[in-house]
């Protein structure tokens, strides 16, 4: 069958099988960030932005994304530049293979909630699964980031 | 694997209804039980065109479709409310937000899984289940209705009013499966307590006995989640024994009604 969708900005039409996964239509484009950890809906690392909304796109038949936005690390390159080198300060990440599904989430909890306390990333992020680090690294990463916007917005007042 | 040989997203319930007699046919919820096993369908009817995924607050009720995610339902202000956070509770500790983002209400009810946390939370919600062809019914008699039945789950209510809610549940590590879900809700002075993942899917209990009728205290409480504890039945599986659950199910229902309390 035939999809069309929107694929980091840019309109596609696709030839797909019925039961094609999100995650491999976007790796056929290209989008190698999206990584297939577990393929039993567990880890996160296949976490993609579905008109905006976090998924996990070895979860969602790229069938039912025709005619959505989808986007990948690859399209959300200027808005996690501003925090992941926070996280990469603090030798967060060792293998970094859960990286990219980690920052495409940690996107979405700061859209959702721009001021989120500690428990409340930890909860939003409690699907991404990290085999190396054991987390702390990564909390302090955003910590450090949101401390240091907050004292941007405030200089700037 | 799940193997599909034609994809349709329906135009209507009758639809959607008619396709997914077939036996070599399935619908769609969020996919993610139906990934789990390795099995191919002939055809795999969605329903995602069909409007299911709103929640409607109406004078007496919050009607749910059944594509309506799990996250919507942990987040929705309303829902929140009307149950004191109960509902967030009970959703919050599955898997992660971007599974709950495709997970529907609507599979996981239908699905009557043992493991459930929804199905158990909504036990106690006084909810009604709407089947396209079978028409409205309990939550309850539908958690027993034959599990064989090919029919359509198209919306969810659950009656405002005041009732008070509270769930909890046991796990050995974050975001796994539960070893032992429990909800307690208390309504114009009558008690309701769902017991899930024993691991079989969520059974009912009310105050038969009257060990609550002068009010919960730490001594009633304890009473109620022994009788309730003694009442279920229980079975071992890799998260955790029979004895185990019955000893944790005794505490959660006492933790629940002293939770109550505090509402
Ligand atoms: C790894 C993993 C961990 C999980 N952990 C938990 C947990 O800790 N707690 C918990 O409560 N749940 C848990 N679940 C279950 C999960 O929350 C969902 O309940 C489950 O995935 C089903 O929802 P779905 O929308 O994906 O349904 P699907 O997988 O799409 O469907 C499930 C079944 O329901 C049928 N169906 C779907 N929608 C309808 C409808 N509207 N009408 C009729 N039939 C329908 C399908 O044909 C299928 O038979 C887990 C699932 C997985 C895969
Ligand atoms: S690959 Fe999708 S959740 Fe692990
Ligand atoms: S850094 Fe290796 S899995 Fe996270």
């Amino acid at each position: 069958m035939e999809i069309q969708l929107t694929l980091n900005g840019k309109k596609l039409t696709c030839a797909i099988e019925s039961d094609t996964l999100l995650i491999d239509l976007v790796r056929q484009q290209g989008c190698f960030s999206v990584k297939r950890g577990c393929e039993t809906s567990n880890c996160g690392l296949c976490t993609v932005l579905l008109d905006g909304t976090p998924v996990l796109s070895c979860s969602v038949l790229a069938a039912r994304a025709a005619g959505h936005q989808v986007q990948t690390l690859e399209g959300l390159q200027e808005e996690a530049e501003e925090f992941v080198g926070f996280i990469a300060d603090q030798g967060a990440e060792q293998c970094g293979f859960c990286n990219p599904g980690y920052v495409i989430n940690t996107i979405a909890l700061l859209r959702e909630n721009p001021d989120p306390t500690d428990d409340q990333i930890r909860a939003y992020l409690a699907g991404n699964l990290c085999r190396c680090s054991g987390y702390e690294g990564q909390l302090r990463g955003i910590r450090n980031y949101l401390n240091w916007r907050k004292e941007e917005r405030h200089g700037n007042v | 694997m799940l193997k599909i040989g034609s994809y349709v997203r329906a135009k209507s319930l009758e639809e959607a209804y008619t396709l997914s007699q077939k036996r070599s046919s399935v619908i769609l919820g969020g996919m993610l039980w139906l990934k789990m096993q390795n099995r191919s369908v002939q055809t795999a009817v969605d329903l995602c065109d069909l409007g299911l995924d709103k929640i409607e607050e109406q004078e007496d009720c919050f009607s749910i479709g059944a594509m309506v995610p799990l996250r919507a339902l942990e987040i929705h202000p309303g829902l929140q409310a009307l149950t004191q956070g109960a509902m967030a509770e009970a959703l919050k500790h599955i898997v992660g937000v971007q599974f709950r983002n495709v997970a529907t209400l609507g599979g996981s009810l239908y699905g009557r899984f043992g493991f459930s946390d929804v199905l158990t939370l909504f036990q106690v919600l006084d909810a009604k289940v709407e089947l396209y062809h079978h028409g409205v019914m309990s939550i309850r008699e539908f958690a027993e209705f034959p599990r064989n039945t090919r029919d359509l789950l198209v919306r969810v209510t659950v009656p405002k009013g005041e009732r008070r809610v509270c769930y909890l549940s046991q796990r050995n590590t974050a975001t796994d499966f539960p070893v032992l879900a429990c909800a307690v809700s208390e309504a114009g002075g009558h008690y309701t307590c769902a017991v899930g993942a024993r691991p079989g899917p969520a059974v009912v209990f009310t105050d038969e006995e009257g060990l609550l009728k002068n009010g919960v205290s730490r001594e009633s409480g304890e009473a109620f989640g022994a009788w309730v504890a003694n009442r279920a039945v229980f079975g071992s599986n890799m998260r955790g024994s029979a004895e185990y659950r019955r000893k944790i199910c005794a505490v959660l229902v006492r933790r629940c009604l002293m939770q109550l309390e505090e509402v």
